[in-house]
């Protein structure tokens, strides 16, 4: 085998974090605190001081041509890894050997002055991104049928659309041609068409000109859709690398997180923010009330929700929406299309839904709950908090065998065969 | 990092925990020189931008500045200006200390300015302050412009001399405000309170230096306070060269070029010393 283009060894980060020892909360204390200020600059020490390892032993190797997807849950590590990569912040210890030239895209459009026109804007994020002003230059029309913004190149780009700008800083980089190219989920912005338009610009970059690509997404889908491999970080270490199918379902059903059957959402770090701690729980079952997060094709679901809202007065409904490991978003229901309105919850209980079986095919989901006032105004909202595994079952009862490629759901339909002899 | 040994068909580089030693990269500086240019001409082409004066604003600051001077520096507390008209006095002095005050307060401030980039980008850091001493050199040549029409206008006709010594004084000017601009800068991400002291820095800096006064004023025993200042060299030796009254004091400019020289060592040693943790303290 050839020589690694990335050989990490042994890579760690470290971070230290000072914590405020008291926090302020009159007028008075701040004042003291502020009196203070000056002095704690000669007695160190009375914030503490707390290490935190962002990075921890990570090994790992890239083959020239190879397309790496990162994934993992916000805070697991990605974007450190990717800073060191690029140089932009050093490791604590172990090394990283490129043997290539790196270009990195951890943000669309860094250093776009919106005062400056799109003209503008091009050579100067170009020559930030690495790009030599004769490069810009031969690239340059390219780069502007790319964004598709050849009208507004003379305007600044503070009067552009957000879409417009996106497009047009993803241009510019898209025109990087380094044998590395580190991206950090960029498609997070922007509307379907672009990043199909984004997803196959990057296709022909690592399969067309065979560069080597690192990508960082939440996005499973484009994430299959352009690695062949992938490594999964958790809590700053490699929970697990090798081909992406693999490790896309490993991680969206052993998460650490929502790997239970049973999750406690009291104090969930997936409700959305401003909401009230309502829900408390949330189960999968079967048929036969057993815990279980894996189904066959052939089994029921239920999801039951439990909720505390006794010092809460406008409860009157509860729902869920499932997503597929694409991130599709499948289909939801809730109790406002069960029940007639005006319906009301009892302050503390449970809601279990059932969905039927023979609806989905083999494959991850997740699920996000929520409970509702009347006229449908959110309460609380957990996103994502529980998942589960569809096994493939004979369901048609003639040996073909759904896989997720067939598709998210599974239309339930029949067929009659004419003959027009 | 794009354009780095383009030559080489081996390239590989090692990111390891820290540079042991201090390591300038005079190599990767010089590729990415096309860079500082660019945040120059960023600075520059957004500096008037949305204004009705548009680069007139580049004329009257200076203009402006000498007048308010003349009137009362000059007419009202008298500051003597050894016979020379007290505007073409003051405005030698004014044109080498702004340029050495703008690129100061800039290069102190730029990485601040620039976090977002900085925190996304690989680039040699150095690059940030560099550029914005570069940018008032333009500043530089207006005023220098205007500095000429006002000699001419009193009468003081510009020599071949003081062409010939006006290179080294950009020079020193450019050391001494670049390396005291990299110090603050690289003390300023982690203090953001250098942004809040420095004008009254510059301020105090400025009557520190005998720009709206001869520095004959000052007793002969405290001339040596004035000659640690390099802008002092500076812009007495523009006035001695310029204006041709009094011989130049080789003597005076070889302090300021030693300071100039040894303050932006000093910067740059200090900077590359904390560049690696830019990306964590921003």
């Amino acid at each position: 085998m050839a020589q690694p283009i990335i050989e990490v060894k042994n890579l760690s980060k470290e971070y230290i974090i000072s914590h405020n020892t008291q926090p302020y909360y009159t007028l008075r204390d701040s004042l003291t605190q502020a009196a203070k200020k000056p002095f704690e600059l000669f007695f160190k020490g009375r914030s503490k001081k707390e290490r935190f390892l962002a990075l921890k032993d990570i090994n790992f190797s890239v083959q020239p041509g190879e397309v790496l997807g990162i994934i993992g849950r916000n805070g697991a590590g990605k974007s450190t890894l990717l800073k060191i990569l690029s140089q932009i912040t050093p490791p604590t210890r172990g090394s990283i050997h490129l043997r290539g030239r790196v270009a990195s895209l951890l943000e669309v459009g860094t250093g776009f002055h919106p005062e400056l026109t799109g003209r503008e804007n091009i050579f100067l994020n170009g020559a930030i991104l690495g790009m030599t002003q004769k490069e810009i230059r031969k690239k340059f029309d390219e780069i502007v049928n790319f964004a598709g913004i050849e009208k507004f190149l003379d305007t600044p780009v503070k009067r552009y659309s957000s879409g417009q700008y996106v497009r047009l800083a993803f241009a510019v980089a898209a025109h990087l041609e380094p044998e590395i190219l580190v991206i950090d989920e960029v498609l997070a912005v922007g509307d379907a068409e672009f990043q199909k338009k984004c997803l196959g610009k990057m296709n022909e970059i690592s399969k067309d000109d065979g560069r080597t690509v690192l990508f960082v997404s939440h996005n499973m889908g484009a994430i299959q859709q352009l690695c062949k491999k992938a490594l999964l970080i958790e809590r700053g270490r490699i929970k697990m690398s090798g081909r992406v199918s693999e490790v896309v379902s490993y991680y969206l059903s052993d998460n650490s997180f929502n790997n239970e059957c049973s999750v406690d959402l009291t104090n969930s770090p997936d409700r959305l923010p401003r909401m009230k701690s309502i829900l408390t729980k949330v189960e999968l079952k079967n048929s036969s009330n057993d815990l279980v997060n894996n189904f066959s094709q052939d089994n029921d679901i239920f999801l039951q929700i439990y909720y505390d809202g006794r010092n809460c007065n406008l409860l009157a409904g509860a729902g869920f929406i499932i997503y597929s490991q694409e991130e599709v978003r499948v289909g939801g229901g809730n109790t406002y299309m069960m029940f007639r309105p005006p319906h009301e919850l009892p302050k503390l209980g449970s809601v279990i839904f059932k969905i039927d079986k023979k609806q989905f095919t083999p494959g991850c989901y997740s699920v996000t709950v929520s409970l509702g006032a009347h006229e449908g105004a959110l309460i609380d909202k957990v996103e994502r908090c529980i998942s589960f595994v569809i096994e493939p079952a004979d369901i048609y009862e003639t040996g073909y065998l759904l896989t997720h490629e067939d598709g998210v759901c599974s239309l339930s339909f029949s067929s009659k065969i004419n003959s027009l002899e | 990092m794009n354009n780095i040994t383009k030559s080489e068909k081996k390239f590989e580089i090692v990111i390891k925990p820290r540079n042991r030693w201090f390591d300038l990269n005079l190599k990767e500086l010089w590729l990415y020189r096309e860079l500082a240019f660019i945040f120059a001409w960023r600075d520059i082409k957004v500096r008037y931008k949305q204004t009705a004066l548009g680069i007139v604003w580049a004329i009257l600051q200076p203009v402006l500045t000498v007048a308010i001077f003349s009137f009362f520096f000059g007419k009202l507390a008298k500051i003597p200006s050894e016979g020379i008209p007290y505007p073409v006095f003051a405005f030698v002095g004014i044109v080498f200390w702004n340029y050495f005050s703008i690129s100061l307060t800039g290069s102190g401030n730029t990485l601040i300015e620039n976090e977002n980039i900085i925190k996304k980008v690989y680039f040699p850091r150095l690059i940030l302050p560099i550029s914005l001493t570069l940018t008032p050199l333009v500043d530089l040549a207006i005023s220098l412009i205007i500095l000429a029409a006002l000699m001419v206008f009193y009468g003081f006709a510009p020599t071949v001399y003081s062409v010939l010594f006006l290179p080294v004084l950009i020079i020193i000017s450019f050391l001494a405000s670049a390396g005291l601009g990299l110090f603050l800068a690289s003390i300023n991400l982690k203090y953001r309170d250098v942004r809040y002291a420095l004008p009254f820095f510059i301020q105090i800096l400025m009557y520190l230096t005998p720009v709206i006064y001869p520095s004959s004023i000052v007793g002969e025993k405290y001339q040596w306070i004035l000659a640690l200042n390099p802008m002092t060299g500076v812009i007495e030796t523009a006035r001695s060269s310029f204006l041709n009254v009094s011989p130049v004091n080789y003597h005076l400019l070889l302090i300021s070029s030693g300071i100039a020289i040894a303050l932006f060592l000093f910067g740059v040693f200090r900077f590359k010393k904390t560049e690696i943790f830019f990306a964590d303290l921003a």
